[in-house]
């Protein structure tokens, strides 16, 4: 059976994984490739790797970290942050990435994501919404949740399923840093409308945010930073947890 | 012991090469035909599409040669996929190797479950019937990325479930191919790589 996956995420800058909170206080908690290797060790089931630096030299740096990151990880991850040409996900692709995932990118130009699925397939491609839900509607956020866009989450989830897209990658704004639980509700209604499968991002606090994620939330990976990076929950203690509670996990 | 990981236009080749690496084996990354024709082991990896894939192959005369190969020969994901017959991914005849049919996930949804396309994350195995799986536990998980699967059939040697039961791995011969990528399955993955490499 297949399991639901546990996705620790690692935002780096110059090569050290950090998080922010609410999308802003940025601060360091450790180097991007120990502590892969160290999530891949526990059991972690993929890594996400987000590219915060914005300038063209840390892009630079950044492939060379995904070719370390290749090369002493054993598990499949997906590298993302500021991707925007073909060519930077050719060098990403060679440098020993799994996957990459595109968001501002693919609002802007939409036309990437089916670029991506045609030259390297559908798998390749994790689409990466921020979306924010104000007065019931969810509206998808550009420029590291700063930036509002005219789309709307759910139909803009199906347009970058439609256009080629393996993944959604949803983040709820809403939710993020807030330790208080996934967007269950949005979701399962995503999850429900989309034949591709949805990893759930933003909200993580507890075990149970999992558990609920995956029964109510219907997700197919849930993502974390803090709590895994602060060793607030571990990814054993969290695996044990969710298979006494019946969800399919990989022990 | 020479192994060669073909190279072509298609990703995750370093990624072998990473694993292999990580095993203690040198492998030589190349598309000269030569090279590969002389190598002791063959992998023939794969992430992409398997109609231009296939075009690439024919035009790099590299299908002809993947089929004549006498030493033992592991595919890997779309690699498998190619040494089958026919896939519908692109509607691309490919090279034959295994009398087994590509065909399209169709995605179920159930009451409690929807079952989503592409198969991506980590799955289980059973059935094992090659030395390609000494060491593993029936149920030991591997990691799979793929919309397209090869039904299972004759040439078989692992089996996974999802939707249907279909090929996690084949065997004719001196060819194997996985369906999943050992290269990214943790220590279950690695000891199939070293299987591959020591016993097959």
């Amino acid at each position: 059976m297949l399991a639901k996956r546990i996705i620790p995420c690692l935002d780096v800058r110059n090569g050290m994984t950090v998080k922010g909170v609410n999308f802003v206080n940025i601060q360091e908690v450790g180097d991007a490739v120990e502590l892969g290797a160290e999530y891949a060790r526990q059991g972690a089931d993929e890594l996400v790797f987000l590219d915060i630096t914005a300038s063209h030299e840390g892009r630079k740096t950044f492939v060379e970290l995904v070719k370390r990151i290749a090369r002493n990880l054993n598990i499949p991850f997906t590298v993302g942050g500021g991707i925007s040409e073909l060519k930077d996900i050719e060098a990403l692709l060679s440098a020993g990435a799994d996957k990459v995932s595109i968001n501002s990118a693919a609002i802007k130009k939409p036309d990437l994501i089916d670029q991506i699925a045609k030259n390297f397939g559908s798998q390749f491609v994790v689409v990466a919404i921020d979306a924010k839900e104000e007065n019931n509607k969810w509206t998808a956020y550009i420029n590291g949740g700063r930036i509002p866009t005219d789309k709307e989450l759910f139909s803009w989830a199906k347009e970058a399923e439609q256009r080629g897209a393996g993944e959604i990658l949803f983040t709820s704004m809403n939710h993020d840093g807030t330790k208080n639980g996934f967007a269950c509700e949005a979701l399962a209604r995503m999850s429900e409308s989309l034949s591709i499968p949805v990893i759930a991002s933003g909200g993580a606090g507890t075990m149970e945010h999992f558990a609920e994620v995956f029964s109510k939330g219907k997700a197919d990976a849930g993502l974390a930073a803090s709590i895994f990076h602060y060793k607030e929950i571990s990814v054993p203690q969290l695996k044990e947890y969710l298979r006494n509670k019946g969800v399919s996990v990989r022990i | 012991m020479k192994v060669v990981i073909i190279k072509y236009n298609a990703g995750n080749i370093m990624s072998v090469d990473y694993a292999l690496q990580r095993l203690g084996i040198e492998a030589e990354v190349t598309g000269e035909k030569e090279k590969i024709r002389s190598a002791d082991k063959v992998i023939f990896p794969g992430v992409g599409e398997a109609s231009t894939t296939m075009h690439y192959l024919k035009k790099e005369g590299l299908d002809k040669l993947i089929v004549s190969l006498k030493q033992p020969v592991l595919g890997i994901c779309l690699g498998m996929q190619l040494m089958c017959k026919h896939s519908e991914e692109g509607n691309t005849a490919c090279l034959g190797i295994f009398d087994e049919n590509v065909k399209l996930f169709v995605p179920r949804r159930g009451e409690e479950n929807i079952t989503k396309v592409p198969h991506m994350g980590w799955n289980s195995l059973h059935s094992y019937k090659s030395k390609l799986f000494d060491d593993l536990n029936d149920g030991d998980y591997v990691y799979f990325v793929h919309s397209f699967y090869a039904a299972a059939g004759i040439d078989t040697i692992a089996v996974s479930d999802y939707i249907l039961p279909f090929s996690a791995a084949l065997n004719k011969n001196n060819f194997y191919a996985t369906q999943f990528h050992p290269e990214k399955s943790g220590p279950v993955g690695a000891q199939i790589l070293k299987n591959f490499i020591e016993k097959c």
